[in-house]
């Protein structure tokens, strides 16, 4: 498999990605704008999100919610996302349709302000508050998204602080905000733009100049506070908190290596053989042999600067008590730390991550997207076609020394979730059974 | 900043796209053959449907179902269950087994050099699963375990819920599609096996394919490892998908301090085959399908109640339920309510504007080739053309299909298929903020009940 890949910059700075694709009538269109909420200033938390969404609330040409309209009477489908440090935007669309997909970019890029009102920033607010209410205040574990970060990095450090944000910084964000955060982020130097699947190299090239081209430069950003950690906690740290849940739940967190090194696929390898799939060992003996766990997930943060997170996520079986579930989990670590893994676990999880890429890489949107990515971080978007070559190189003795160096005591955050203990029910209610179960 | 210039741009020519071409082939035992050569990429994607669902269960095994369907992929006479994910894992692919309400699935997505032996196991899982009891029995605690959780998650409780309070107890539909606690509990080793041996007969299998594979190739492997399967097919089922009450009812699902109401307002929609149904997926594209939609829009646009708003007709072989599913803040869960309620009827009442028919209409018409790029995709869609029993040529004629939907025929159908006086309006929320505002809408009779079900007031 080989993703065609062909890469120039505009005079403005837009970094600009081309990757072919004929084999459906379909195009994507994928902006990466390197900004999140590690750019936040204190006080502003959730900001770089809730600007995320003023993007869909028109431009200088385009009305407010005729950005969805006009890309959905095309055909497409389009979103955006905010991460800690970047913020995409993307829509995919029937070929035909490439140039009012990337004008419609480019009138946010540059003229987004003139169609930015209070009561559009008002209706925002409240749609964002909602959507915290949603993911994290009325969801069982939901402020791990929170909790994880904060634990993993130290309060002054710019991935510490919550992305969607406190009700309260929210409610402070202002008009002024807004158009600072555009004039300093939302430029052309600080994107890049990709476009993936069916469309003639020359004409998109055009389309890109002529809507792109014009767009003034910024005048740089200020840097990221200092995003240096040690390469582990040092000491051990732990946090356990009471919420409504039914049954206990476990992260356990080590801080990795940056995103995009070699370690980082040592590191991606060791979460696969510890959680990823049922020949994993987390599975296997928590979910199968002891029965103590329910649902066990691994996971990285894929973070490229300071440093990443590698995040263990346990939920309890019914009845287990969350310390015991916690011994179990901390034991397979030791064991993997102390004593390495196997040739065979290694190319297990090589295939299955293999795979995984393959399948993703179908989608226009997705190929688009990791293109993305890697012109962002590394402005060499070609590195998406080496990604089976990386993990196809790890080996065995490599996870071993990452497991050894890295998954120690010294290198361990604890987040427990357990039941919130209930008050007695009000006896004076008469309970009769509603349900036929 | 400089003003630019550039004019919306109109779109250039359409290319033509098709629906990857597929055959259909049998194998002598009665087992169906679907193959859609695609050639993307090296992968391929295998589905086996089976029919096996949640609606053919017998009244008190609710949920054996999904216990079987899971229970095939751990272990086989042959293999541990750890020796099965760890040969498949090693090919790269993950074996997922589940039952939905209309059939069980078996499905993978492996690289295509990897085929032959990936085949070879999802057939031997199929023929002779091992159903270990100790597997079998975590399986059931871990259902159990997830059943306990919705207790504390308000979105999918209210999901739940929904289904319990539009179906009537006779209905199949009313219970979770992987059954209720009190059903799952009740399932041990016997009722899987004796699911698996009336339900699991080539006779009532199709195996979806789908990807960088000649259907010859495919057809030889089915034959090598499925060809000498005994005949046989499982027994007719139909659902019962009759309503629970035919006017209106309040339900609040109390969860004290709820910072947020999930709200969900919904009646028994219609079968997936019924002649009108894309008038009335029209219908819904402008109610609450699309980010564009009314509800949506108003909901979240207009008055920031929500993240977000939708509705939607849930496609089964029986009428599946209708509902409007959102979450919002709880200060306006009376508002959010009046609101929905509004556009169901403005729907009904005024019709839609040609500007929104078409918002609608090109966008179904234009994603669809978006749907399909991916083998898994392409083998989803004709899982649901063989389930559903549509036409062979429904992915060739779709697109006109759509194209083909008038005002008039939105206006019939949200007449015909939205009965406003018959929702049912669910609120998992704080009763001492939402149960006043909620009172005052007058929608109807208020009963409210604990996470469990149980009613405590009404």
């Amino acid at each position: 498999m080989s993703i065609a890949v062909q890469s120039f910059t505009l005079s403005n700075g837009l970094f600009v990605t081309l990757s072919e694709d004929h084999s459906a009538p379909i195009v994507a269109v994928n902006l990466w704008y390197h900004v999140g909420s590690a750019n936040e200033r204190p006080g502003r938390t959730g900001f770089a999100h809730l600007f995320e969404h003023m993007l869909f609330q028109g431009s200088a040409n385009v009305g407010a919610n005729e950005h969805f309209e006009l890309v959905q009477r095309a055909g497409g489908t389009l979103n955006g996302s905010t991460w800690l440090d970047r913020t995409n935007y993307f829509e995919t669309v029937p070929s035909h349709q490439l140039a009012i997909a990337l004008w419609l970019e480019a009138d946010r890029m540059g003229q987004l302000l003139p169609a930015m009102t209070q009561g559009k920033l008002d209706t925002q607010r409240d749609v964002v508050k909602n959507e915290r209410r949603w993911s994290v205040d009325n969801q069982p574990y939901g402020t791990w998204w929170e909790r994880v970060p904060a634990i993993g990095f130290p309060p002054e450090h710019p991935f510490h602080h919550s992305l969607i944000g406190s009700m309260e910084d929210l409610s402070e964000a202002s008009l002024h905000d807004v158009e600072q955060f555009f004039a300093t982020y939302y430029t052309p130097d600080n994107a890049v733009l990709t476009i993936a699947g069916d469309f003639d190299p020359s004409e998109a090239r055009a389309l890109v100049d002529k809507y792109f081209g014009q767009i003034p430069r910024g005048a740089g950003k200020p840097p990221l506070g200092d995003m240096s950690v040690a390469p582990s906690f040092g000491e051990p740290r732990r946090l356990v908190v009471e919420d409504e849940v039914m049954l206990p739940r476990i992260y356990l967190i080590f801080r990795a290596p940056v995103f995009g090194t070699e370690e980082h696929y040592d590191a991606s390898i060791a979460g696969a053989i510890l959680g990823m799939g049922k020949g994993s060992r987390l599975t296997r003996t928590l979910v199968r042999e002891q029965q103590i766990a329910s649902e066990v997930s691994v996971f990285t943060f894929d973070l490229a600067k300071g440093a990443d997170l590698l995040v263990i996520d346990v939920t309890a079986q019914t009845g287990v008590d969350a310390s015991i579930l916690e011994r179990a989990i901390v034991q397979q670590v030791d064991a993997i730390h102390e004593r390495g893994v196997t040739h065979a676990e290694v190319e297990r999880a090589a295939a299955l991550i293999e795979t995984q890429f393959t399948i993703a890489m179908q989608s226009a949107g997705d190929r688009a997207d990791k293109l993305s990515m890697f012109a962002t971080y590394f402005r060499d978007p070609n590195l998406v076609n080496a990604q089976s070559e990386r993990y196809r190189k790890v080996t065995a003795a490599r996870v071993s020394r990452f497991a050894r160096e890295r998954l120690g005591s010294d290198n361990r955050a604890t987040l427990v979730y357990v039941p919130r203990e209930v008050e007695p029910a009000d006896q004076n209610l008469t309970a009769t059974s509603a349900k036929s179960t | 900043m400089m003003a630019v210039l550039n004019p919306r741009p109109e779109p250039t020519a359409p290319r033509d796209y098709q629906f990857p071409r597929w055959t259909r082939n049998s194998l002598s035992n009665g087992l169906q053959l679907v193959i859609a050569p695609v050639r993307r990429l090296p992968i391929v994607t295998l589905n086996m449907l089976i029919d096996a669902g949640a609606a053919s269960e017998k009244r008190g095994e609710e949920g054996v179902a999904n216990l079987t369907a899971r229970a095939l992929v751990e272990g086989t006479t042959r293999l541990s269950g750890f020796d099965l994910a760890e040969r498949f894992e090693r090919l790269g692919g993950s074996l997922d087994a589940g039952a939905s309400w209309d059939f069980a699935t078996l499905t993978t997505t492996v690289l295509s050099e990897r085929l032959q032996d990936a085949f070879a196991l999802f057939s031997e899982v199929l023929r002779s699963p091992g159903l270990p009891e100790r597997e079998v029995l975590r399986l059931r605690t871990e259902r159990l375990a997830g059943l306990l959780q919705l207790r504390a998650e308000p979105r999918g409780l209210a999901d739940e819920m929904l289904a319990h309070f539009i179906y009537r107890e006779a209905s199949r539909y009313a219970l979770p599609e992987d059954g209720s606690a009190t059903s799952v509990a009740r399932l041990g080793l016997a009722e899987v096996q004796a699911f698996y041996k009336a339900r699991y007969k080539p006779g009532g299998m199709t195996l979806v394919v789908a990807g960088d594979v000649d259907a010859d190739t495919v057809i030889a492997l089915a034959e090598q490892t499925l060809g000498d399967w005994p005949p046989g097919a499982p027994d007719r089922t139909s659902a019962d998908d009759q309503a629970a009450r035919s006017t209106r009812a309040v339900h609040i699902v109390a969860k004290a301090d709820a910072p947020q109401s999930e709200i969900r307002l919904g009646h028994v929609g219609l079968p997936r085959t019924h002649p009108d149904h894309f008038p009335v997926m029209l219908m819904n594209a402008v109610l609450g399908g699309l980010f564009s939609s009314r509800i949506n829009l108003n909901l979240r646009e207009v008055h920031g109640y929500t993240y977000g708003a939708f509705s939607v007709f849930e496609p089964r072989r029986q009428a599946g339920p209708f509902y409007v599913s959102t979450a919002v803040k709880s200060e306006v869960t009376g508002d959010a309510v009046r609101e929905i309620l509004l556009e169901i009827d403005r729907i009904r009442s005024e019709g839609i504007g040609s500007d929104e028919l078409s918002l609608a209409t090109s966008y179904l018409d234009g994603v669809f080739p978006i749907k399909y790029e991916t083998t898994a995709a392409i083998a989803q869609a004709l899982s649901a053309l063989v389930v559903y029993g549509l036409a062979d040529d429904y992915f060739d004629t779709y697109r006109g299909a759509v194209r083909g939907v008038t005002i008039a025929d939105v206006l019939t159908a949200a007449a015909n298929h939205l009965h406003p006086e018959a929702l049912q309006l669910l609120v998992v929320g704080d009763p001492a903020v939402v149960g006043d505002p909620v009172e005052r809408l007058a929608f109807g009779p208020l009963s409210v009940y604990d996470s469990e079900g149980t009613q405590l007031s009404g």
